[in-house]
């Protein structure tokens, strides 16, 4: 066995809470629907992956058409221009889905932090060459995995990244900042 | 309002300015700062404030209660109702003098919304855990910066010191609390400024002397923002930064 198989894989706290409160949820359906929102600054990362789909809720009025579905998200900057696209995007995927009634909350509380992206979520940086937040900020080339990489500019393309270089390979790449 | 709502207000709308005013300074850089990587950091960092102003804004306006925005909070006051710290609104000058004022108010910051987590209001708590985070990325690039302008050319050490010394004048200011924000640090809701000056004083005082500056303490030598007198800067400033919604009232894009 390699030392890498001893390892048992566990799932960070955090998300494994996130991932809990998401499968004990009576409104399986909608979450899934929402799996079609994705980042429009992170392309093919969805809300949920990303980590700031928070919650799913019924809000329900006097008779059944009354109710509405309640969306709440968190925001990963404070100053993040992708919020409202992302607010709309929630809004028109689930009219398309035929549910009318749709209300998109933004809280404060919890922050986001890079403990909510999901494992999926961080591989999928991965392969859009953007080398997934880090504990420890051990920042790895997410061509060739070298952890013998440097700083560039502490900001890159967004306020969410990072622009790092590899020693090794030479190759740029934005990092997404732990948070 | 009742007076507690007036000042809960007041404090928030303070805050904001406070924000809104360093981040469109900031923001004076993009396209002019001496890299490219440079101008994406400064205009980042510029965006982290506007964030920090809209939440504080957002929640002032509920407070008020009387339909206002945060836009219009933003665009259509006076320079005499702003009500941010001096620091906040000074010109850029040079690139050593932007960010010496980033290193000042980073300490600051981190240690004011460190304190501000701790607040009985639960929103502004929440604003804060939000922020804090910011700040010290934040300073984790102020403080590289000054120690290679410090310890670079003659050049920068000379932008260094120069930028210093009329910084000075604006630090005590940041420790400065109206009979209103007392009130409110009473309370549990804001933070006792006063409390934070030895520490903040100490860091730094440590920090510049590891590069050979002389620094003994912040002193209150001018004030005056938070009760509307500003220098003459931020007039200037806000005719800039108004100047779409006072000459197209209601335009949006």
């Amino acid at each position: 066995m390699s030392p890498s198989e001893k390892v048992i894989p566990t799932l960070n706290p955090v998300y494994a809470a996130r991932l809990n409160h998401r499968n004990n949820s009576p409104h399986q359906k909608i979450w899934e629907i929402l799996d079609n929102v994705f980042d429009p600054e992170l392309p093919g990362l969805t809300i949920w992956d990303l980590g700031i789909l928070q919650d799913v809720q019924l809000v329900e009025g006097e008779d059944s058409s009354d109710s509405i579905w309640r969306i709440v998200v968190t925001p990963t900057y404070s100053g993040c221009p992708a919020v409202e696209t992302i607010n709309q995007d929630i809004v028109t995927t689930l009219n398309d889905a035929g549910y009318l009634d749709v209300k998109v909350d933004l809280v404060l509380s919890p922050a986001w932090s890079t403990e909510m992206v999901s494992p999926a979520g961080k591989a999928h940086l991965k392969s859009i060459n953007i080398a997934p937040p880090n504990e420890q900020d051990q920042v790895c080339c997410p061509k060739c995995e070298s952890e013998n990489t440097k700083i560039i500019s502490q900001f890159g393309s967004t306020a969410c990244k990072a622009f790092y270089q590899c020693n090794d390979c030479f190759e740029t790449f934005d990092y997404f900042k732990h948070f | 309002m009742d007076q507690q709502q007036q000042n809960l207000y007041r404090f928030l709308v303070g805050l904001g300015d406070d924000s809104v005013v360093l981040s469109h300074r900031l923001s004076e850089w993009c396209s002019n700062a001496p890299y490219l990587e440079e101008d994406l950091a400064l205009s980042n960092v510029a965006l982290d404030y506007i964030g920090r102003a809209r939440m504080f804004y957002q929640y002032a306006a509920e407070i008020e209660g009387k339909g206002r925005t945060e836009d219009d909070i933003a665009y259509l006051r006076d320079e005499r109702e702003f009500t941010n710290l001096l620091i906040h609104e000074l010109p850029i000058n040079d690139f050593a003098f932007t960010m010496l004022r980033q290193f000042f108010v980073d300490v600051f910051y981190c240690n004011y919304l460190e304190e501000l987590c701790k607040s009985s209001d639960e929103r502004i708590a929440a604003i804060a855990a939000k922020a804090v985070k910011e700040s010290r990325y934040h300073l984790k690039r102020s403080e590289p910066w000054i120690r290679q302008l410090a310890e670079g050319t003659d050049e920068s050490r000379r932008r260094i010191e120069n930028a210093l010394a009329e910084l000075e004048n604006f630090l005590g200011e940041l420790f400065e609390m109206p009979a209103w924000e007392v009130e409110l640090a009473e309370q549990g809701i804001a933070v006792d400024r006063k409390a934070l000056k030895a520490n903040w004083d100490e860091y730094v005082q440590q920090f510049l002397k590891a590069s050979d500056i002389d620094f003994a303490e912040s002193r209150l030598l001018v004030q005056g923002g938070r009760e509307g007198i500003h220098t003459e800067h931020l007039g200037h400033m806000l005719s800039d930064m108004q100047y779409v919604q006072r000459a197209y009232p209601g335009q949006q894009w």
